[in-house]
């Protein structure tokens, strides 16, 4: 396998990892503060189609008027984000204010978003449940990273810099410049201690007089925002438009990741780029049939990242331990 | 505030949930320009006035029955087994193994054999998860999403580069036998004065309905029904009455994989005659509705497996006959776990407002 190839799969890996990212870091806001969701694959989801129908809404008026002060693909995105809030309100009604059981309120959140974005979709548009082909400024273009041309003839490092990390759209950046960020509101701050009180023990957080509810509802708004990123990166830059059932799973794996990482930020960056790079694996057949020198089947690369989780779940790899209040309606009055 | 009285619990809050459901639906049609009430008569058409609907919609019911009752099992343990999809793919595989392996005298014969291969291979793939949740702890509904992955892939491999007959094209497996061939409903003596032409419900129907009377009286009229029930009320006292958690939880959740296994005997052996990549088709995730909504009793779930065929037969008629999209099933099916999972006690908490307003008879317990 020659260097170009090297390049080309983390290339991919770095694309595919972001959706991935974004959707792991939202899982782990909500989590540690004792929401479970399995619901991240919902709210991609009705993020992707929203963002991606809006955006072809907007780039298709003659006369934008008003909306022309941005880009289609930034009120798609906007979009985008105001559906997944949508989906997240309402698995806090469900979880927070009405104590509901979390995870069959995340599980059929991902059902009806599944069936409302294809039916969205082709309601609009009469294409077969997806959204036309995004061009133009309907999508997320590459960003060029400064002194890009003046590196690209150091060997090595110029055409890793150029193919690598050079040429995403925005939102890759975005999403890995909330890993820091998210650390550091988690472990840096007084909202980020009482938000990770609020997931172990929520009850001493009451007993200090703070609102576990406006606690839990402000981590499930954080959760939204960042599924909306994710699922608006799916349709409008991984992508050229919406198509049916396209996260295709990687809500799922968002949580083996966040699982993986044990619910730390930093930890989910590389979890993600793992998982990212087992999907530009096996995208690519050719290169691990290279290396192993045997012909693998494709089902068996799209089975790892979920193979591995289980082994991390088992123990085997370190210990998972999960935020101890999660999953538990909290109940003021005894 | 009064408790509800047991029969609005068991009966009012699943139909005022089901109402809600229905209303959501109705303004989802609604906007997308088409009219609901033309919606609801397309449905009952085309499951219910013919003889094709009714055959397709009791073929659906009959996967639901299995489903549904894995997931109640599951239930009554505490414990949520969210992966009765990959478990049903896997007893595809056990139906499709033991038909093509075997070579049976008669489809008597062939559907027992088939029945035990499904049921293993279904609790096959629960026993890592059920393992896990019961020595390890770790979360079985988390892991069972996992294996619903895991066995997706694993059929798709067998599929393609195991089961696939020397130059077929599509990925499934070669025909079974035809004598092995389930009797559909129009070829029952009797039945078949009600079904004139081939419809997909078959004898497993019969199966389901055994089966749901079988699970209905391990959990109320046996000691491994009461042990699995003590355990989803509280671990502690079951722990202290001396019933071993891990076994109780091994015990229910095989069981549990195995009835989601059950199923594929229905639509791999009964209907399709061969085994076919995505042969569950969500099944095991409408079984999650179908516990739900039949209160976790296998009466309730023999009924709300009925009403999800209506649901699903219905739906893909609305896809044929009009503009609405066969999704829309997919939104209904979200919609009803939704309020009868997980909005549950929003319902409660309304009618007990409603009830305490009532004027109250005294109770019995007063009067004793």
């Amino acid at each position: 396998m020659d260097y170009a190839s090297v390049l080309q799969l983390l290339d991919s890996t770095v694309r595919l990892s972001t959706p991935l990212l974004l959707a792991c870091l939202a899982g782990l806001w909500s989590e540690r503060a004792g929401i479970f969701d399995i619901g991240l694959e919902g709210k991609m989801l009705a993020a992707a189609m929203t963002s991606a129908a809006v955006a072809a809404l907007v780039a298709a008026m003659p006369d934008r008027g008003a909306l022309g002060i941005l880009a289609p693909v930034i009120w798609g995105l906007l979009a985008g984000i105001l559906a997944s809030l949508a989906f997240s309100m309402l698995h806090g009604v469900a979880s927070i204010t009405f104590r509901g059981n979390q995870l069959i309120s995340g599980f059929a959140l991902n059902f009806i978003a599944a069936g409302l974005t294809s039916l969205a979709a082709q309601s609009i548009f009469g294409q077969g449940g997806r959204t036309p082909q995004l061009a133009g400024d309907a999508r997320f273009s590459p960003v060029t990273l400064p002194f890009t041309d003046t590196l690209r003839n150091v060997p090595g490092i110029g055409p890793f810099y150029a193919e690598v990390l050079s040429g995403h759209a925005g939102l890759v950046y975005l999403a890995f410049a909330i890993v820091p960020l998210t650390w550091w509101l988690m472990y840096r701050t007084r909202y980020g201690l009482r938000l990770r009180a609020v997931g172990e023990n929520p009850a001493a957080v009451d007993t200090a007089g703070v609102s576990v509810i406006r606690l839990r509802y402000s981590a499930l708004i954080i959760t939204g925002i960042l599924c909306g990123l994710a699922g608006a990166y799916m349709s409008t830059a991984l992508q050229a438009g919406f198509g049916r059932d396209m996260t295709a799973g990687r809500g799922y794996i968002a949580l083996a990741a966040l699982i993986f990482a044990k619910w730390r930020p930093v930890a989910a960056l590389w979890a993600c780029l793992l998982f990212g790079f087992f999907q530009a694996l096996a995208l690519r057949p050719d290169i691990v049939t290279a290396i192993v020198q045997t012909r693998v089947p494709g089902p068996i690369l799209d089975a790892l990242p979920y193979i591995l989780t289980v082994l991390v779940l088992a123990g085997f790899i370190g210990k998972a331990t999960p935020p101890r209040a999660g999953g538990e309606p909290y109940v003021k009055e005894r | 505030m009064q408790p509800l009285p047991k029969w609005a619990d068991l009966v009012l809050v699943p139909l005022i949930s089901l109402t809600l459901a229905a209303f959501v639906t109705a303004l989802v049609i609604l906007s997308i320009g088409e009219s609901p009430w033309f919606a609801l008569t397309t449905m009952v058409q085309g499951a219910l006035m013919t003889a094709s609907g009714w055959g397709h919609t009791l073929f659906y019911t009959t996967s639901f029955i299995f489903t549904g009752l894995a997931v109640t099992v599951g239930f009554h343990a505490g414990l949520f087994n969210i992966g009765g999809e990959g478990q049903a793919q896997l007893g595809g595989l056990g139906v499709a193994l033991a038909c093509l392996c075997i070579p049976w005298p008669h489809w008597t014969l062939a559907l027992f054999g088939a029945s035990l291969a499904a049921a293993a291979f279904g609790a096959a793939w629960i026993a890592i998860p059920a393992w896990l949740q019961a020595k390890r702890g770790s979360h079985i509904v988390i892991t069972t999403i996992m294996f619903n992955y895991i066995a997706a892939s694993l059929l798709m491999f067998m599929l393609v580069d195991v089961l696939r007959p020397m130059g077929a094209q599509d990925p499934s497996s070669a025909r079974f036998p035809a004598e092995l061939a389930l009797p559909r409903f129009n070829q029952i003596p009797g039945l078949d004065l009600l079904f004139p032409r081939s419809v997909p419900a078959n004898v497993t129907l019969f199966l389901a309905l055994a089966a749901a009377l079988v699970i209905w009286l391990l959990l109320w009229h046996s000691r491994t029904g009461y042990r699995i029930r003590a355990l989803g009320k509280s671990e502690g006292a079951a722990r202290y009455a001396g019933i071993g958690p891990v076994k109780t939880t091994m015990t229910a959740l095989l069981i549990s994989g195995a009835l989601a296994g059950l199923m594929s005997v229905n639509n791999v052996m009964g209907d399709a005659g061969r085994l076919l990549g995505n042969s569950a088709a969500g099944a095991g995730f409408i079984g999650i509705a179908v516990a739900l909504m039949g209160r976790n009793h296998p009466l309730g779930v023999v009924l709300a497996a009925f009403l999800f065929g209506f649901i699903f037969q219905g739906g893909s008629e609305l896809g044929f006959m009009t503009a609405i999209p066969i999704e829309m099933r997919v939104v209904i099916q979200g919609l009803v776990i939704l309020f009868t999972g997980a909005l549950d006690m929003m319902v409660r908490m309304g009618l007990e407002r409603v009830f305490a307003r009532l004027p109250r008879r005294p109770s019995k317990a007063k009067a004793a």
